[in-house]
């Protein structure tokens, strides 16, 4: 059944956010954050600092990891996402790009995409169309091979085929786990690319990644994630210039004057 | 040679029937990583359901209800009973465990039921004969071919075109992924288990046809034969499960039809022969003949 959109500008809304693994370690304590309709927002943080664990909780996926919300909210629009299973975002609108690809390796190209729609039932065909032309058209190479094995496809294609398959949900919020990881440096330029492009058309964005450089130059917004809380928020143009984010992220030396 | 093309044909005919338990295994392998035990219990089910419904309903209707029932039962042990068995990733091992305990409850209740009886089925072929030029073939044989057939190839299409097919793929490569993509993991394995269930009640009817004697409490058991099948196709492949159940039911009529050139091996070697096969073909391919990727699960 298709929902009605009971909200015709959500934001995704996190708050006071506590999330446990195992009833026993704290991942997340009290993380506050919002991406508004539209708009592009990162989460920068170091390995193990709860970037991957902030996106569980709003895909619904902390279950198969052991972890639970213990505190506070997560809200997209007028929707609780917090305690509910990934098929409730899927049809909020909220989709995850999980980290590392992870595109089903021994289905075809066009079999990867149409699963992308699996969460959403009863889709009419040209609708189903419609999202697959818009993957396409972002993304030329994958229309050459439709029919070739997922796995054989290079590293930057099956980056490209994850988001496309995310996108065949339509959603209106792209959660998006290190799409730069592992790629050469001019695939992370065109994935960045891409992103922009993907948000042009409609689609906001929760960009989780370590190569800070990227992040905060695509963002409006940006959040940093400390040990499982947020150290630092702010316009991304501005943390760009902090002398914590240019040193710790961005790899220029404690004077300010860039790398050496 | 007429004794050849006789034992050929027993060996496919017993495939076909190996292939149909066979395929259920691997689906629910593939939806759950868990090794039904139960799948004597629900085969049993399956031909008991047939035996007491077919005076009423008519062979078709009783067989059309068994094959209903069963899959439902079996979709309902996996909805209500193995899925609360834990959720992580050695859940499956200890859903396999729980289904040996599952067999064991339905086949003690099945057996009292039925007793020392040997139950007959009503089915429409008997004993009756067809002659294809120079063999002579008993119709349940041909039945079982034909009828395995189209259910197979019912399960395939089903695997290959629809979107629960397509969602057991997916998620038999990677379930969090798939759950991504909003994949209900708990449907799309509850529905293996009732085409498996399906699948086994079907089954049930050729294994207890001529020239079988009938059904009895220990039929059931035969279902472990087709474990070798599907473990030597890859364990995670349908067509590794149809290439296996093949390879096990000709060996088995081979060997049954050669027996007394055979008797070095020792009397009712065909019984054995499957088991055979499967260590002989494991031990040249450790993980199987068709080992799909989603076999490497962890």
């Amino acid at each position: 059944m298709p929902e009605a959109p009971p909200d015709d500008e959500p934001a995704l809304h996190v708050e006071s956010l506590d999330v446990t693994y195992g009833r026993a370690l704290s991942a997340l304590r009290s993380v506050s954050l919002t991406v508004p309709h539209g708009g592009v927002v990162a989460l920068l943080g170091a390995n193990g600092a709860g970037k991957t664990t902030l996106l569980r909780a709003v895909s619904g996926t902390l279950r198969l990891h052991r972890g639970a919300v213990t505190a506070g909210r997560v809200r997209y629009g007028d929707t609780v996402l917090d305690g509910r299973d990934p098929v409730a975002a899927v049809r909020a609108g909220v989709v995850q790009v999980p980290e590392g690809r992870r595109v089903f390796a021994g289905l075809t190209v066009d079999e990867n995409l149409r699963a992308g729609g699996l969460g959403l039932s009863r889709r009419a065909p040209a609708q189903v169309r419609r999202a697959r032309d818009r993957v396409f058209a972002l993304f030329p190479r994958l229309a050459e091979r439709t029919h070739q094995a997922a796995g054989l496809l290079s590293g930057g294609e099956q980056q490209m085929l994850a988001i496309g398959r995310a996108l065949m949900a339509a959603p209106r919020l792209l959660l998006l786990d290190e799409p730069s990881l592992g790629l050469a440096p001019q695939m992370v330029h065109r994935i960045g690319e891409v992103i922009r492009e993907i948000n042009t058309q409609g689609t906001a964005v929760l960009l989780v990644e370590q190569n800070a450089g990227m992040a905060l130059s695509l963002a409006d917004h940006a959040y940093v994630l400390e040990v499982g809380e947020v150290g630092l928020s702010g316009p991304a143009a501005e943390l760009a210039r902090t002398d914590a984010v240019r040193r710790l992220y961005l790899g220029e030396t404690a004077d300010g004057q860039g790398a050496a | 040679m007429t004794g050849l093309l006789d034992n050929l044909l027993n060996g496919v005919a017993l495939g076909s029937v190996y292939a149909l338990i066979a395929l259920g295994f691997v689906t629910i392998f593939k939806a759950s990583g868990v090794l039904s035990f139960a799948h004597g219990s629900l085969l049993l089910l399956g031909g008991y359901l047939v035996a007491v419904l077919h005076d009423d309903l008519g062979f078709a209707g009783a067989l059309a209800l068994a094959v209903v029932v069963t899959a439902l039962v079996a979709g309902a042990l996996d909805r209500l009973v193995l899925q609360r068995v834990g959720t992580d990733s050695h859940a499956a091992h200890v859903q396999t465990i729980v289904t040996i305990g599952i067999d064991i409850l339905l086949v003690t209740d099945l057996a009292r039921r039925i007793g020392g009886d040997l139950l007959t089925l009503g089915d429409p072929w008997g004993d009756s004969v067809t002659d294809l030029g120079p063999v002579t073939v008993a119709d349940s044989r041909i039945a079982a071919i034909v009828v395995s057939a189209v259910a197979i190839a019912g399960a395939f299409a089903l695997f290959r075109f629809t979107p629960w097919g397509l969602s057991l793929r997916a998620a038999a490569e990677d379930a969090e992924a798939a759950a991504l993509m909003g994949v209900r993991l708990t449907r799309v394995r509850a529905i293996a288990w009732c085409l498996a269930g399906g699948l086994a009640a079907l089954a049930a009817v050729f294994l207890v046809a001529f020239p079988a004697p009938g059904l009895e409490r220990t039929t059931g058991q035969i279902a472990l034969k087709a474990f070798p099948a599907a473990i030597l196709g890859g364990m995670a492949s349908p067509v590794g499960a149809l290439v296996g159940s093949m390879l096990i039911g000709l060996t088995e009529a081979l060997v049954a039809g050669y027996q007394s050139d055979l008797h070095v091996l020792g009397e009712g070697f065909g019984d054995v022969a499957p088991y055979a096969v499967m260590v002989l073909v494991l031990l040249v391919r450790p993980t199987g003949l068709f080992a799909a990727r989603g076999a490497a699960r962890v």
